[in-house]
C-alpha cells in the first residue's frame, strides 16, 4: 500500500518514498522537502504539506504543531512569464 | 555545562560539511559541527550550484580542477546512496563585448597553461546557439565553453559530505547557533551556543558564509565579507532541452535546467541591492529575471514560474574567498566565496583540514589569507557575477 499511496502529486512521491527518507534519519519537513522535492511542484504543497507533516510527526512522536513548517514560496500560483513582461514596475 | 571538542566547525553548508569530512578522514576524533538552521539552509542550498573549470585566477583554476574531479565520483567516494544530480554536459559563458571575449580568451589561456587537459574553448555565437536551442544571438560576440563543466544538487552534495562525516564520528548538530566565541590571550578556547552550552576547543573553524563576519567580530577580527542578495525563479518542469549551464556576466543572469526538468533562473542586482541579511524574495525581482532570461531565451515567455527564493552571496572586495588562519591562534576561516563557492568545496575542505592539521596544503592557498586586504594584495577574480 505504501508503494501506491501518492503523497505529493506534482512530484510523484509515494508514502514509501517519504518513509524511506524519514527512516534514513530526517525528521525535519524542510529537509525532507529539499531532499525529495515534496511540495516543490506547481501546487506548492497544498495537499502534500499536511500529509508530510503528519507522517513526520508520527515518526518523531511529536505533534504537527511542534514541527518546523516548510516555507510557503511566492508566487502562490504559477505565473506565465509573458504576463509580467513589458509591465511598468512602478505602476502597481 | 561544558563539553570538550578537538575542533568546532561553525556552519553546516557545503564547506563546513566538507571540512568536517576531511578532518575526520585525517583521523580527528572529537569534531563538532554546529549549524544554526538545517544543513545547506543558507547560501549553499540557495545557490544554482554551477560547477566549472572556467576561472580567471590561478588559485581558482587549481581548486576548480580538483573539485570537478571529485564531484564526478563523489557518490562513490562518500558512499552516498542517492544521486547528487550531477549534470556534466558543459557550462557556457556568453560574451556581449569584444573586451569581454578577449578576457575569456585570456582566462582560457591561463587555464590551459595550468592544466594541459583543460577543455575550455572559445565559441562563435552560432556555435553557442547549437548548444542552447532558441538562444537569441542579438549582441552576442561569442562565448567561452567547457564541456566538462556542469551543475549538481547543492542539498545532496552537502548531505553526502555530512553523512560521510557522521559515519567517521563527527557530531553534527543542527538548530544550534553560536552566540559567542571565547579566547584566552591570543588563542581561541571555544564557543558558546544559543542553548547556553559551552564547548571548549583549541580549534574553531568558521565557515558560515556572510555570517562569518559577525563571528569574527566576537573575537575582535574584521573580516571584510558583506551579504549580497541574489534571487532565483523556478519554472514548472519542461521537457529536457538544455543540458548545460549558461551565464551572462553582462546581464548578471544565469540559468540551468535540472534533471527534474525545471529551469532555475538566477539574477543578482549588485547596484541597487541593500547589503544586509535579507533572505526573502521580492516580486520586483520577477520583472528583472523575466526580462533578462526572455532576452536570452525568447521561447521562455510561454513557461510558468512556480516558485522563487533568495540567498546571500558572501562578497569580498576582490570577489575571492578568504581561507586559513587568523591572528587569533586556533581560529580559522573559510568564507567570502562571492557566489562561486559551492563548486570549490570538495578541494577546499581538504585544504582546510590540512591547514588545521598543521600540514602543507595540497594546493597552495596562501594568497587567500585574510591579511591580503590590509597589505593590498588583492587577487580579483574576473570570471564571476
Amino acid at each position: 500500500m505504501e508503494e501506491d499511496t501518492i503523497i505529493c502529486r506534482c512530484e510523484d512521491l509515494t508514502l514509501a518514498d517519504i518513509r524511506k527518507t524519514i527512516k534514513s534519519g530526517h525528521q525535519n519537513p524542510q529537509v525532507i522537502k529539499r531532499l525529495t522535492r515534496c511540495g516543490m511542484g506547481p501546487c506548492q504543497g497544498s495537499t502534500c504539506r499536511e500529509l508530510l507533516l503528519k507522517e513526520v510527526a508520527s515518526a518523531a512522536g511529536k505533534s504537527v504543531g511542534e514541527l518546523e513548517m516548510t516555507t510557503y514560496r511566492p508566487p502562490t500560483k504559477p505565473i506565465k512569464i509573458k504576463s509580467m513582461l513589458g509591465a511598468d514596475k512602478d505602476d502597481s | 555545562m561544558t563539553a570538550k571538542a578537538d575542533a568546532v566547525i561553525i556552519g553546516g553548508g557545503v564547506h563546513g560539511c566538507s571540512i568536517a569530512y576531511h578532518l575526520a578522514k585525517k583521523g580527528w576524533k572529537n569534531v563538532i559541527l554546529l549549524e544554526k538552521g538545517t544543513l545547506a539552509c543558507g547560501a549553499t542550498g540557495r545557490s544554482v550550484a554551477g560547477i566549472r573549470h572556467q576561472f580567471g585566477t590561478e588559485i581558482n583554476i587549481r581548486l576548480a580542477k580538483e573539485s570537478v574531479k571529485r564531484m564526478e565520483r563523489l557518490e562513490e567516494e562518500l558512499d552516498y546512496p542517492e544521486s547528487i544530480e550531477l549534470m556534466q554536459n558543459g557550462y557556457l559563458m556568453l560574451s556581449y563585448s569584444a573586451e569581454e571575449l578577449e578576457l575569456f580568451r585570456c582566462n582560457r589561456d591561463l587555464q590551459k597553461s595550468l592544466d594541459p587537459d583543460n577543455q575550455t574553448e572559445i565559441l562563435t555565437p552560432e556555435q553557442a546557439a547549437d548548444l542552447v536551442p532558441g538562444l537569441n544571438l542579438e549582441g552576442l560576440y561569442g562565448a567561452s565553453f567547457n564541456r566538462q563543466d556542469g551543475h549538481a544538487s547543492p542539498f545532496h552534495v552537502t548531505q553526502a559530505y555530512a553523512d560521510a562525516a557522521k559515519r567517521l564520528g563527527v557530531d553534527i548538530r543542527t538548530g544550534v547557533e553560536v552566540t559567542d566565541i571565547k579566547k584566552d590571550g591570543s588563542h581561541v578556547t571555544g564557543v558558546v551556543t544559543g542553548k547556553g552550552e559551552e564547548i571548549s576547543a583549541p580549534v574553531v573553524i568558521a565557515a558560515a558564509g556572510a555570517y562569518t563576519k559577525p563571528l569574527g567580530e566576537m573575537l575582535g577580527l574584521e573580516i571584510p565579507v558583506i551579504p549580497e542578495r541574489h534571487q532565483v525563479a523556478v519554472t514548472e518542469p519542461l521537457e529536457m532541452f538544455l543540458g548545460i549551464m549558461v551565464i551572462s556576466f553582462a546581464h548578471g543572469a544565469y540559468f540551468k535546467q535540472t534533471p527534474h526538468g525545471s529551469l532555475l533562473l538566477g539574477v543578482g542586482d549588485p547596484e541597487r541591492e541593500v547589503k544586509d541579511f535579507n533572505e526573502r524574495s521580492s516580486w520586483q525581482f520577477l520583472y528583472d529575471v523575466f526580462e533578462k532570461t526572455t532576452f536570452h531565451l525568447p521561447a521562455l515567455r510561454e513557461a510558468n514560474v512556480i516558485r522563487q527564493w533568495a540567498g546571500l552571496y558572501d562578497m569580498t572586495p576582490d570577489s575571492q574567498g578568504i581561507l586559513g588562519k587568523t591572528e587569533v591562534e586556533g581560529f580559522y576561516i573559510n568564507t567570502g566565496w562571492s557566489g562561486h563557492g559551492f563548486q570549490l568545496a570538495p578541494a577546499v575542505g581538504q585544504v582546510m583540514a590540512e591547514i588545521v592539521s598543521g600540514e602543507k596544503p595540497f594546493i597552495d592557498v596562501s594568497c587567500m589569507h585574510l591579511e591580503r586586504f590590509e597589505r593590498g594584495e588583492l587577487i580579483p577574480e574576473p570570471a564571476c557575477v
